[in-house]
């Protein structure tokens, strides 16, 4: 038996790999990140905006970066590659290869003063070469670690640098080493590669300069681009009047290999067209596409309002086969076809959307990790068991194992996490160090002294408000000693920089002026703590949300309502006190809601981790919407996959099964929750310590197309059922399917986005099981995304007849002289297309549980528009809650894959083990207090109390017996309902006392 | 001379868990509204005693806005029922105070709805331009 080691590799350390760090590192693990490039970050950090909610990539990944900076169980591995790896599960010995950074990381303090003065410009890769920066540079500035190295390739060794750094940090005889590291497992993480543009030189990529990749674009959006977010033409720095995109450049296409889809594309085309014309007044931007793949959470309403309010134009059907130049003015001209026309179009710009593929250091991954890969050189895996490599202990997450986006990467990072800790987890805090604070100042008998942070936020902020005027105007504010501006506030140097002015300036209170307190007021509470101050003495003044993007056609008027804001946030800073921290132990144990695939694989998973796992479903029989799907694509027994996954949640001890089980309450917080539950006609009681979501979906019975009138006409899985049961007729001579019955339409906008993969999946089983078969398939877009795509190809090659219909102009289903007859009009050829089926197969919509109205309720946790649930943040936190401690997996989310609900199945165990793994938990402080001189008693505030957390007691007070009430902390929440209940402001919310209200209040009516 | 047109201040209560991420998501999508607002977070709707709405009022607000969780949505189970029972007491008030019923108003924002939110500020600040400056405006 080997010894285990505590401790995990994580190879790669762009958005997937930080995730999984900082997973494993909060579980109680030792974690070496390692990065071949001298700063993490990987492809997110080079990212403007994301998609669907047009969030600023960096401003929602600069708190992770931080984080993953400063982890106190993180070591960076930066400017290092994977050599040799030996051993095996629990116990593997890695060889690593840092190459030599030329800078001491412990003394740079990243002032980038070097760059200022070295002499040799390179293309900068961070900008695709659409700028240069310098042979000693840092990759991008708010990059971590926030040190610069010095790119030996270009470096002339004049010494220069040497001579400029003031902290001596440039070591010009430092070398590259090896070093070993022990681990218990790995995880690999090393993200994707752009498909080569020059091996389509019919787009006259590199040979047209106005033709751009889809990253030279989002680096011209970006504020921190060559052009400060200005689109301009290559040729001539014109501003563009419009703008083309085509799509599938390096994907789809079986020419050159790349047969997958890239998964992508189609969103970011969609998402740089609409920030491409906010940018640029009057610009026209038209996407020419095949399929619209606008299958993720609230991609199909983006997609739509792209359409409809920004007046982006899309042509479907279209693979542009050249882009022709005019050698005057540099214009481009393509053709396209448009319905049943062809037509030609001059544009300023043409952008590539260029396709991803394999790292290109995949075959090295191979070679030193003995690891699996697919025909397209991406790590090999199984639908049932998504994030593992094909060696034990070795497990995979984000774009390695196929194409796929930040949200879906993020829950395999989390998912690889639980995995990797799993067979480790009696090893659990054996290697790691428990963070310490500095102790806590004492800043009873001080004066408020203030420091604001002002934040550009790129140009999120800064494009809107005149940022230097309200930093000038801060300094004025009574109480405030300090006032500066940040391009980006919650970068990890201003973090340094915020500690380093509490100490110098004597700091008792910080205000930061930038986004919402929602998501960074945690970073920036942490940071002062570094500082030596009490977190609560920390206020917000939200600029960006609240302010420049809701103003952003009024910079003066916004300007004037930032100052505002920071003199309100500065009134209530100045009256903030430190609040002492309450502690509470943990049940270390987690309710699950749902037995089907999602729910009982996040309970073995807790099982795993080492904690009780109860798993409540409300059939009598475990399996969930699975139960009904027979095969999967790729042809495994899902049936008896299930069952093995049924088996081992029985048989496992940590695993408590409840079945045919009503959830009739929950109450309680994080750490602490009470279950009652409605069993085998008793009731139970269950203490846990967090809950798991996998409440999983339906499938939609349709009152369209004759379903229920005609037997012939079934939903896909009933379909599913006769394929495998015999039920489809001998000399059944012709099958008709028709896509997005339910979906995508007015009362259910969103795309179900499984359908159409399960209709390729049932229309190739159909013609394996009758070759002769007819099988027709009605789509509007054929959204097959990923390794998917191949099985949507040997359909078309099989035979299966894909026939486009528009939704102002579906398919007409009637029977005629007792024969259905399907009629739709084919788009292109401008023609009516007449079938006979003998089965018609609708692709329906997945819709949400009808039980997650009630659940919402329970836990406080919030639903979608279309009645899924909603997760914290729709990029990096998509199976955690905004209530701590729930977290949420499967279909619970949105429609989704076996593999996905798995993955993020696995997330959720991930994310709850960072809770579960703490000793005792810091709870959020927010409570309500009383002052004993003001209460008289009047107990007006106990029966308002929602936690019954208020009671009445006697006390005796210079020989007189008097009243007050007395509030148990545990079981207050910080509503304030109290506060606001008292006559005589005797109970007050810690924070937000009336005191601090008011002071706002004042300070905002304050005229200037 | 020509009068500048008048623009109101109006201070918006938002509670932390559903109408502070309804502005925050107003803001993430784009949807534009004037910039007569103030938001203050409270944890709860529930939490913003009626004093300090008065209060507001008479040290020269022109309008009050309370947003929460729709009924039943309350992060604390039942906060914004008693914001609701209290709203009618405000509104009381204000008719002793001598002040338009319009000048305040609840609205239950929840976390998925930033077009209401935008919607509901530029009512908001449409029905104060015009009913014009609080009468207990100074100056
Ligand atoms: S938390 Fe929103 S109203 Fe109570």
């Amino acid at each position: 038996m080997v010894d285990k080691v505590g401790a995990v590799l994580v190879v790669g350390g762009g958005i997937a790999g930080m995730q999984a760090s900082l997973d494993l590192a909060d579980s109680g693990y030792k974690v070496y990140l390692l990065d071949k490039s001298p700063n993490i970050g990987g492809a997110m950090s080079q990212l403007d905006k994301t998609f669907p909610t047009n969030d600023c990539a960096m401003c929602i990944m600069a708190p992770k970066l931080v984080e993953t900076g400063r982890h106190h169980n993180i070591e960076l591995l930066t400017g290092a590659s994977l050599e040799a790896v030996q051993g095996s599960p629990g116990n593997f010995l890695v060889t690593i290869k840092k190459t030599a950074r030329k800078v001491d990381e412990t003394k740079c303090t990243g002032c980038g003063l070097c760059t200022n003065f070295c002499p040799v410009e390179v293309p900068d890769e961070y900008n695709v070469g659409l700028v240069t920066r310098k042979a000693i540079y840092v990759k991008y500035p708010q990059a971590v670690p926030a040190v610069v190295s010095i790119d030996l390739e270009h470096c002339i060794g004049c010494g220069i640098c040497e001579g400029q750094c003031e902290a001596e940090a440039i070591i010009y005889d430092q070398e590259e080493h090896m070093m070993d590291i022990e681990v218990g497992s790995i995880v690999v993480a090393p993200g994707f590669d752009l498909f080569d543009l020059a091996r389509k030189p019919q787009y006259g990529y590199g040979v047209y300069p106005n033709v751009l990749s889809s990253l030279e674009l989002e680096r011209m959006l970006s504020a921190t681009g060559p052009h400060a977010g200005m689109v301009l033409r290559p040729s001539d720095g014109e501003v563009p009047r419009n703008i083309a995109f085509i799509q599938c450049v390096g994907s789809r296409d079986k020419q050159i290999g790349n047969t997958y889809c890239s998964s992508v594309c189609c969103m970011f085309s969609i998402k740089e067209a609409i920030i491409a014309k906010e940018h640029t007044p009057g610009l026209e931007a038209h996407i020419f596409f095949m399929d619209m793949r606008a299958y993720g959470k609230e991609f199909d309403a983006y997609y739509s309002r792209a359409e409809e309010e920004h007046g982006i134009r899309f042509t479907r059907g279209n693979r542009i086969s050249s882009v022709e130049e005019d050698p005057v003015t540099h214009n481009l001209f393509m053709t396209y076809v448009d319905g049943a026309d062809l037509k030609t179009e001059e544009f300023d710009i043409v952008v590539l959307s260029v396709g991803t593929e394999a790292p290109v250091d995949t075959d090295k991954l191979k070679q030193v990790l003995g690891i699996d890969l697919n025909a397209h050189s991406f790590c090999e895996t199984n639908i049932f068991d998504p994030l593992s490599t094909s060696e034990p202990g070795i497990y995979v997450c984000g774009a390695f194992s196929s194409p796929k986006d930040i949200p879906d990467s993020v829950a395999q990072a989390s998912g690889a996490a639980a995995m990797a800790s799993s067979h480790i987890s009696t090893e659990r805090n054996k290697l790691v160090e428990i963070r310490e604070f500095p102790p806590e100042k004492d800043i009873s008998d001080e004066d408020s002294r203030i420091g604001a942070f002002i934040c550009h936020c790129g140009i999120n902020i800064g494009g809107v408000v005149d940022v230097p005027a309200v930093v000038e105007y801060a300094k004025t504010l009574p109480n405030v000693v300090y006032a500066e501006d940040n391009v980006y506030t919650c970068s990890q140097d201003t973090q340094s920089k915020i500690v380093e002015t509490i100490k110098e300036h004597n700091l008792n209170r910080v205000i930061v002026a930038s986004c919402t307190p929602r998501t960074h007021a945690p970073l920036f509470m942490n940071t002062i703590r570094d500082g030596g101050l009490n977190p609560y003495l920390f206020e917000m003044a939200n600029i960006r949300e609240h302010c420049s993007w809701v103003h952003s056609k009024e910079p003066e008027k916004a300007t004037q309502k930032a100052k505002d804001l920071v003199r309100m946030a500065v009134a209530k800073a100045a009256l903030l006190e430190p609040i002492p921290p309450i502690k509470i132990s943990i049940a270390k144990s987690a309710l699950i809601i749902g037995g089907g695939i999602a729910g009982m694989t996040a309970a073995l998973g807790i099982a795993d981790q080492g904690f009780d796992a109860y798993l409540v479903e409300k059939k009598d029989e475990l399996g969930g919407m699975t139960r009904r799907i027979h095969f999967a694509l790729s042809g495994e027994d899902v049936q008896a996959r299930m069952n093995e996954l049924i088996d081992k949640v029985k048989s496992n001890e940590r695993v408590h099964v409840y079945t045919k089980a009503k959830i009739k309450d929950i109450e309680g917080f994080i750490g602490s929750f009470m279950t009652t539950l409605e069993h085998e006609g008793e009731e139970k009681q269950i203490r846990h310590g967090v809950v798991l979501v996998a409440t999983g979906g339906i499938e939609l019975k349709p009152d369209e197309y004759l379903y229920g009138e005609d037997p012939r006409v079934v939903t896909q899985l009933e379909y599913e059922d006769m394929l495998t049961n015999g039920g489809l007729k001998e000399g059944t001579k012709s099958v008709a399917m028709i896509q997005c019955v339910g979906s995508r339409k007015e009362e259910r906008p969103y795309c179900s986005r499984i359908c159409c993969t399960e209709t390729i999946k049932n229309a190739l089983k159909t013609k394996e099981m009758m070759p002769d078969a007819n099988v027709y398939v009605f789509h509007r877009d054929m959204r097959t995304y990923g390794f998917r795509e191949n099985y949507y190809r040997e359909a078309a090659e099989k035979g299966v007849v894909f026939v486009r219909y528009y939704p102002e102009n579906p398919p007409k289903l009637t029977v005629n002289d007792g024969k259905l007859e399907l009629t739709a009009k084919d788009p292109f050829l401008d023609e009516e297309i007449v079938v006979s089926p003998d089965v018609v197969m609708l692709a329906v919509a997945t819709l949400p549980n009808a039980d997650n109205e009630d659940l919402s309720t329970f836990l406080k946790i919030p639903l979608t528009k279309d009645k899924f649930f909603l997760e914290a943040h729709m990029k990096l936190r998509p199976v955690d809650f905004a209530t701590e401690g729930v977290f949420l997996c499967g279909l619970a989310h949105s429609p989704k894959f076996v593999e996905e609900c798995l993955a993020q199945a696995n997330a959720a165990v991930s994310r709850a083990t960072t809770i579960l793994a703490q000793e005792e938990l810091e709870l959020e402080a927010t409570k309500s207090c009383v002052i004993d001189a003001k209460c008289d008693g009047c107990a007006y505030c106990v029966d308002p109390c929602p936690y019954d957390a208020i009671t009445l007691i006697e006390y005796m007070s210079d020989g007189a017996v008097k009243k007050t009430v007395d509030v148990d902390e545990t079981a207050c929440k910080g509503c304030g309902v109290c506060q606001a209940t008292c006559p005589k402001e005797g109970i007050f919310v810690r924070g937000f006392t009336l005191d601090q209200i008011n002071a706002m209040i004042e300070a905002a009516l304050e005229v200037t | 001379m020509e009068e500048e047109e008048f623009e109101p201040l109006i201070i918006a209560f938002c509670c932390n868990w559903c109408s502070y991420a309804g502005a925050d998501l107003a803001g993430v999508s784009r949807f534009q509204y004037p910039p007569n607002i103030r938001v203050i977070r409270t944890m709860c709707s529930g939490m913003v005693h009626p004093n300090l709405v008065m209060d507001a009022l008479t040290k020269g607000a022109d309008g009050i806005i309370i947003c929460g969780c729709h009924i039943g949505d309350c992060h604390y189970l039942e906060g914004n029922v008693v914001t609701e029972k209290r709203a009618e007491a405000i509104e009381l008030m204000l008719e002793d105070f001598g002040l338009e019923p319009e000048r305040f108003r609840l609205e239950w924002v929840s976390a998925s709805e930033g077009d209401k939110f935008a919607r509901v500020m530029n009512e908001m600040v449409e029905t104060i331009k015009a009913l014009g400056p609080s009468p207990y405006k100074m100056g």
